[in-house]
């Protein structure tokens, strides 16, 4: 089975891509399953049901959405497998600009939109840094010099990726996209693989249920501003 | 330079040296946070001093900032110039919706203008994302993208990046919140435009002339009228944007000088393709493609006899424009007054 790992900051568009990519990868959609990460709901899986993919959906709830994805990656593999899908793809919102729900060795894929802003590509971090192939989305709207200045800007934080820009209404680009992706390796378990860039870090007091503000109730990993 | 030459730079030229030579890499450093170092020391002795966890944050230490950085300077280094360079397209056809055959082939060369006329859904889109992909006989219809000539390899496709063809329709906006200038200052920068100052004031000039209406630099972007928006946006693809092909879908009712704009954009060794209803614009390009049932049904040469008819198109569009005007303007419309404008 194939797996192909997408994140991106909320609204960005991975939804819109994945299903125009799976219409141009030229395969049975049975032979597809999704795996959505989110965080409080979601209703990205009626719209995948709607393409006759099969897809599952966890909540990260209260838990960071990274530690989510590492500890749960594995056996969405396997359901995978199980199920006798030919491709997997896990999709998964970036929301702390320091996600990065990418594994080594397996083919990851970061979707942001042109409307988030120019400068938004050099604020994203490991999402999109780390990652082989980079869509951009929502350029039908913006006009050809901001596209083309957000590019620069992906490049200046991600030199090697390769860049993609996909219309994920009428699926202009996607077709690009999903042959480039087809020759993704295949993979049995992800059993000893590695993440590509650490969990964002917190094991403290307010991980495990603190609300009060102040000092003494501030306990394990804490890290202070400096105000001059 | 070659990526060892670049090694050895980085790891014995001081910062403020080589971004003396090389402005641009100041970006790298402004987006890793790292502000705070001894610029007279080369990179590696720069870095002993920083924090490290400014670093760690980025998921990188000392040892990948050096390599990240080389490819950094090799990315932008050496391609700043790097651009999409190609003569002509030539398009090997496909079949039609029905699965017959369409026209065999035909070839659009730089500086050609093409306008692409059919109903709505015959396929004209279809046809502008076969461009844009380079389509090797692997989409919907079948058709193959020669580039001079020749068939690109899957990964020469991919390595377009999005370069290949620049895009212009009547749905796109500008959205950064900046003024003219800041904005044309910004796209030149990030082509590296060794005259930028004089690329922008052509740009500026150019937007003008076709937007009719004037604005000036400090305007923000945002507050520009459609028609100004359209202007600028030509003109900034003519000027500044190294793609090879543009794209052009309806501009139909944008109040600017249409003709003027898209022979602009063909002086500028352009492949111009338009799809368009406007007979305006279909009668001012060389050639246009009809499209019919998702296949490229006829090729037609514009005749002396349809440029020449293009004086009268514009006497009516005219006519039109001004009759919009004297709506706005609370006007009331005489028989008399239509008749008159035509003539």
């Amino acid at each position: 089975m194939k797996l192909i790992t997408v994140a991106g900051p909320p609204s960005s568009g991975k939804t819109s891509v994945i299903l125009k990519l799976v219409e141009s990868m030229q395969v049975n959609v049975k032979e597809i399953g999704v795996v959505k990460f989110d965080c409080l709901t979601s209703f990205d899986n009626l719209r995948y049901e709607e393409a006759g993919i099969r897809v599952e959906t966890g909540f990260s709830g209260k838990l960071c959405p990274d530690h989510f994805f590492v500890s749960n990656i594995e056996s969405a593999v396997e359901w995978g497998i199980k199920s006798g899908f030919k491709i997997l793809i896990t999709e998964s919102a970036g929301l702390c600009n320091r996600c990065s729900p990418y594994i080594q060795g397996i083919l990851s894929v970061c979707v942001i939109d042109n409307l988030s802003g120019v400068n938004t590509p050099r604020k994203i971090g490991p999402m999109l840094k780390m990652a082989d192939v980079v869509v951009v989305t929502k350029g039908d709207i913006v006009s050809q010099a901001e596209r083309e200045v957000f590019a620069f800007n992906i490049r200046q934080v991600n030199t090697s990726a390769r860049i993609f820009f996909v219309n994920g209404i009428n699926g202009q680009g996607a077709f690009l996209l999903a042959k480039h992706l087809q020759d993704t390796r295949e993979v049995t378990s992800l059993r000893d693989m590695k993440l590509r860039f650490t969990t964002p870090a917190a094991v403290c007091s307010y991980c495990t249920g603190e609300i009060r503000i102040g000092e003494e109730y501030q306990m394990g990993t804490m890290k202070k501003m400096e105000f001059k | 330079m070659s990526a060892d030459n670049l090694l050895e730079m980085v790891l014995t030229v001081p910062l403020s040296k080589i971004t003396q030579d090389y402005p641009f890499c100041k970006d790298f450093f402004l987006n890793l946070r790292i502000l705070d170092v001894d610029w007279e020391l080369p990179l590696e002795q720069a870095l002993g001093k920083t924090n490290e966890e400014a670093i760690t944050d980025f998921g990188l230490d000392k040892g990948m900032i050096l390599r990240d950085f080389c490819q950094f300077l090799e990315t932008f280094g050496n391609n700043s110039g790097k651009n999409v360079d190609i003569k002509s397209l030539t398009i090997t056809g496909g079949h039609d919706k029905s699965g017959s055959g369409e026209i065999a082939q035909w070839t659009a060369s730089v500086g050609e203008i093409i306008s692409i006329v059919g109903p709505t859904g015959s396929g004209k889109s279809r046809l502008l994302a076969d461009i844009e992909c380079l389509a090797d006989g692997d989409t919907p219809t079948g058709r193959k993208i020669l580039v001079d000539g020749r068939r690109l390899t899957d990964n020469e496709r991919f390595e377009m990046d999005g370069r290949l063809v620049a895009q212009l329709s009547q749905n796109m906006n500008f959205v950064m919140d900046l003024t003219v200038k800041d904005f044309l200052e910004m796209h030149a920068g990030s082509r590296f435009s060794k005259d930028v100052s004089g690329t922008i004031d052509r740009c500026f000039d150019c937007a003008n002339e076709l937007a009719g209406e004037r604005f000036s630099r400090d305007t923000k972007l945002t507050q520009l009228s459609g028609g100004q928006s359209r202007a600028l946006m030509i003109a900034d693809t003519a000027y500044m944007s190294s793609s090879p092909i543009v794209l052009i879908d309806e501009i139909e009712n944008a109040g600017i000088d249409r003709r003027r704009a898209i022979s602009i954009l063909a002086r500028k060794e352009k492949i111009v393709f338009i799809s368009t209803h406007d007979p305006l614009l279909a009668l001012s390009a060389d050639k246009r493609i009809v499209i019919k049932n998702g296949g490229v049904s006829k090729i037609i040469e514009t005749s002396t006899e349809e440029k020449g008819c293009l004086d009268s198109i514009e006497k009516l569009d005219a006519t039109l424009f001004r009759l919009r005007n004297s709506l706005r303007q609370g006007q009331e419309i005489k028989m008399e007054t239509v008749k008159d404008q035509e003539n």
